[in-house]
Parts: C-alpha cells; structure tokens; sequence
C-alpha cells in the first residue's frame, strides 16, 4: 500500500505501508514531481520483497512545503465555518434520506 | 503526522453527526511474499478514483478495468482528499501507471497485469470485506498476479 493517512492504514491492518506524509491526494508523490513519484514507486517495489514480516511501514522523507499550514487547515474547524459545516451536515443527511427513497443503496 | 482518524471524528461531530464512523479495525494482518521475482513478477494497481462517475456513488462497487482503457483522468469529486491544499490533476501522482511502465519496459518487472481495479471508499466495512475485496482478489488470480500495489487517496 502506498498512502498518505498512516492511523487508518495501520489501524486497518496493512501488510505493507509506503508512507508519504503529503496531503491527501497525492500519495505517490507532489503532482508533476516526477522524482519523487518514482522514488515512491521505486520505495513500493522494494518493500514487496524486503519485507519480512507484516506491518512495516517505510516513511519516505518528503515534504509538501517548507510551510506546514496545510496540517491545521485540512478538516479544520473554526469559529467562520461552524455554520458552514452544520448545514454540510444537513444537507448530506438529507441526500442521504433521497439516496433510501430512490433505492440508490448496495444490497 | 495529521491523526486522520481523529481529525475526521472532530469533523463529523461538528457537521451535527452524532454516531462515530467505525473505522476498520484488524488485530491480525495477513501477509506472503512475492513468489516471483520482480523480473518475472506480474503487476497491478487497485485505486479509489473513480473511472465511471455517471454511477452514482451508493451504488458504486468495485470493478476492474482494461489497462487499455485507462482514463487520462479519474473522477476524483466524490472522493475525500485535501481540495484546499492539492489537485489531482496529475494522474502519476496517485497512479503511477507511466512509471510502472518506464520500469516494465526497462526489464526490471516482468509484466503490467491486463486489467487494474477501482475499489469504492465505502462507509460500509462489509461490502468493502465481502463484497468489493473478494472480487478483486477473484480477478488478480484469473489475471496470474504476483503483486499488487493499492493506493487510496
């Protein structure tokens, strides 16, 4: 596995975990960084055989910026969007209820 | 290191979601090695972007698809990512399939698999466990994969 959200991969029970800690979105590397896309890649490969047991994870050492805002913004909650999320909220139950109505849901 | 679990939590409690969402949770993990060497080794991706949109997300299952008919872009609207700080416009960056190839070609991996899979970030733990899970393992066999790698966004 190759991923970026490393508490739900190992929560989950990964066998194995190439571990960038980028924003979600791009866990193989930055968009159009073709290094460091293909050192993940190289990073996946070489996991799958060196591993010897289950669990391991191999943290890559890249970074999205020198700035480290995007942690605190990503799901933030703030005094401006409490409104915001709660009629998020509402809006996703009621599409939710629509969703029953029409029979959209897997057996 | 952003705690997703927690964050996530935090998140739905404030939209006014009063039940936690259960995240899977498993004590034991499997695990084998390769039985190939790479040079000889088949390979896939399984991805959590989406290749048919026009299905609506309740009902999106998992489903495998041609290598030949890879879109030069997936849908990725439906999916939860961080849209304030990135993009997904670059495909390489979450399926590295032009990669995979350069290495294909190169000879150091013995082939790329005829089909990858879209697996659906479900809410539901059983239809991802009993449902989309088995019928990408079902395909990999009928493929002879020897590796597969997963990348959710």
């Amino acid at each position: 596995m190759i991923g970026s959200a490393l508490d739900i991969l190992q929560q989950a029970g990964t066998p194995r975990i190439v571990f960038n800690d980028l924003p979600l979105g791009n866990p193989v590397g930055k968009p159009f960084d073709r290094a460091m896309q293909n050192q993940t890649l190289e990073a996946a490969l070489e996991l799958l055989y060196q591993a010897q047991n289950p669990g391991v994870v191999q943290q890559l050492p890249n970074q999205w910026s020198a700035s480290e805002d995007w942690r605190d913004n990503f799901m933030a909650i703030t005094a401006f969007n409490r409104e915001q999320l709660l009629s998020l909220g509402d809006e996703n139950r009621r599409q939710r209820q629509r969703n029953r109505e029409q029979g959209l849901f897997r057996p | 290191m952003i705690r997703y679990i927690e964050r996530t939590k935090a998140y739905y409690r404030a939209q006014g979601f009063d039940q936690d969402y259960q995240w899977a949770t498993n004590t034991q993990t499997p695990f084998s090695k390769p039985a190939r060497p790479l040079k000889s080794a088949r390979i896939t991706l399984v991805t959590t972007a989406v290749v048919e949109p026009s299905i609506p997300k309740p009902i999106r299952a998992a489903k495998s698809y041609r290598f030949s008919d890879v879109p030069a872009h997936f849908d990725t609207t439906e999916v939860s990512w961080d849209k304030i700080t990135t993009h997904t416009n670059d495909r390489e960056s979450y399926f590295p399939l032009h990669a995979l190839n350069k290495r294909v070609a190169a000879g150091d991996i013995g082939s790329l698999a005829p089909r990858f899979h879209f697996i659906p970030t479900e809410y539901s733990q059983r239809h991802t466990r009993d449902q989309d899970a088995p019928l990408i393992a079902q395909h990999c066999l009928e493929d002879a994969v020897d590796l597969a790698i997963l990348i959710p966004l």
